[in-house]
């Protein structure tokens, strides 16, 4: 009985031994040589693996830095504190950078447009938006179903009356729904840029008042009240520049469309 | 040669491990959302599988039946599979760095994959000789792959097809693997080997 149990400890007791020999020898004998920065790098990356760098994941992006292939600002989504800890890590100084957030550039919600056909097919913005490009009466706008919704990893969007509203306060720039509105309404503002005319369309005047009540006609009475010549119709369609923005909010007040929106913070 | 054909044949359509035996169903659910994954993943099972079984013989063979610890099979089966899969991503790692990327962490979870377990206690119930045992254990991980590829190719396409919302996801995959299983009941008998 007791030898019994003896020879089968012994038994898997050897098996054991062998197995963790041969493995620990075949560790050493096959160890793949890694730069020890490389492991820091990635301990002080987010691990969001979201693709905002331009690399794949954290992984490749660490490994990267560490070989000092790329510059270590590339992250948005650790922001200044990952910069910090990668500054001291590869010591290398660098300046605060600025914070970026995503902005929708349409608030054409269902009241505002029209639905020129029922759509029953699958529930995409991609699928519908190649059927006579969208079913709603703008072309520019936002379809609606939330491909953006469905790729942001940080809740950072919400789909209310049929347009896309961004949650600032969760957006890390990762830059996801910008690739995935196949409208490209989507765009990366500065943080400090509050004023944004919040329309793609690039038709004139009536055409696109038939389309959504709040487009932008491209009357350019943004561009004559503002003192800072920070607004600009280009391509019929309104565009602020954020180096020369101060959030004054004239044009706002001037637009005969409210198609320029100030983005509260916190909302 | 011909016994060779029957055994390949009758464990990837007979005896399907995963339609008819009902072994790896995890990665079988897990890993067959897209065809790439499923193709890194059958790829590691069958090499896996055709080593384990080899190696469990040996095992088996000349250290368990010897001093009469037949009892002690599976944990002595965990144990070799184990640890063959961890020697197997060292030599990936060192060796096919692509592979190994690819596969990531499917490679370590092989090691509690049922299916490979079970091919290695069947090779035991069958007391099968070192060639055939390694024979069926190859066999087997192409029954693995034969079914994840047919499951994905056809989830792929779920993917894009207009499935009823409460239906959406895994529900669908689990009647599609169901229906599988159904059919693949069709080549109950066709081969003896």
């Amino acid at each position: 009985m007791f030898q019994s149990i003896l020879t089968a400890v012994a038994a898997i007791g050897v098996i054991g031994l062998l197995f963790g020999i041969t493995l620990s020898i075949a560790s050493k004998l096959f160890a793949v040589k890694t730069n020890p920065k490389i492991v820091e790098v990635r301990a002080a990356l987010p691990g969001a693996n979201c693709g905002a760098c331009g690399f794949p994941g954290c992984d490749q992006y660490a490994e990267s830095v560490a070989k000092k292939d790329s510059v270590i600002t590339l992250c948005p989504v650790g922001g200044q504190q990952v910069i910090d800890d990668l500054s001291v890590i590869m010591c290398i100084d660098v300046e605060q950078t600025e914070r970026y957030v995503a902005r929708v550039l349409c608030r054409g919600t269902i009241d505002k447009t029209k639905k020129e056909y029922d759509y029953l097919g699958i529930s995409t913005c991609q699928a519908v938006n190649t059927m006579y490009k969208g079913d709603s009466s703008c072309n520019f706008g936002c379809l609606g179903l939330g491909d953006c919704e469905v790729v942001c990893e940080y809740n950072a969007i919400i789909i209310e009356d049929g347009v896309a509203y961004i949650y600032e306060d969760n957006c890390v720039a990762c830059m996801k729904c910008v690739e995935a509105c196949p409208k490209n309404i989507i765009v990366m503002v500065p943080d400090k840029g509050r004023v944004t005319v919040s329309c793609m369309n690039t038709d004139l005047g009536k055409k696109v008042i038939t389309a959504c009540k709040v487009g932008c006609i491209a009357c350019k009475k943004c561009e004559k009240i503002c003192r800072f010549d920070a607004i600009h119709v280009i391509n019929g369609k309104a565009i602020v520049d954020y180096e020369k923005c101060t959030n004054c909010g004239e044009c706002i007040d001037v637009c005969p469309t409210k198609s320029i929106n100030r983005y509260l913070l916190n909302i | 040669m011909m016994k060779i054909l029957f055994v390949i044949l009758g464990t990837v359509l007979v005896d399907n491990f995963v339609l008819t035996k009902f072994l790896g169903i995890c990665p079988f659910l897990g890993v067959s959302k897209k065809m790439d994954s499923a193709l890194g993943m059958s790829g590691a099972v069958m090499f896996v599988m055709t080593i384990a079984s080899a190696v469990t013989w040996v095992v088996n063979e000349y250290v368990l039946t010897p001093y009469g610890l037949d009892y002690l099979q599976t944990i002595a089966f965990i144990l070799v599979i184990a640890s063959v899969v961890q020697f197997v991503e060292l030599l990936l790692k060192r060796f096919i760095k692509p592979l190994y990327k690819s596969l990531g962490i499917y490679l370590p979870l092989i090691t509690t994959n049922c299916a490979v377990l079970g091919v290695a206690l069947l090779n035991i119930q069958n007391s099968s000789s070192f060639g055939m045992s390694v024979l069926y254990g190859f066999s087997a991980g192409l029954s693995f792959t034969f079914a994840l590829i047919l499951f994905s190719g056809i989830r792929e396409k779920l993917e894009s097809s207009n499935v009823a919302k409460s239906f959406k996801g895994l529900p669908i995959a689990l009647i599609t693997a169901a229906f599988m299983a159904l059919s693949f009941m069709g080549f109950q008998g066709m081969f003896t080997f």
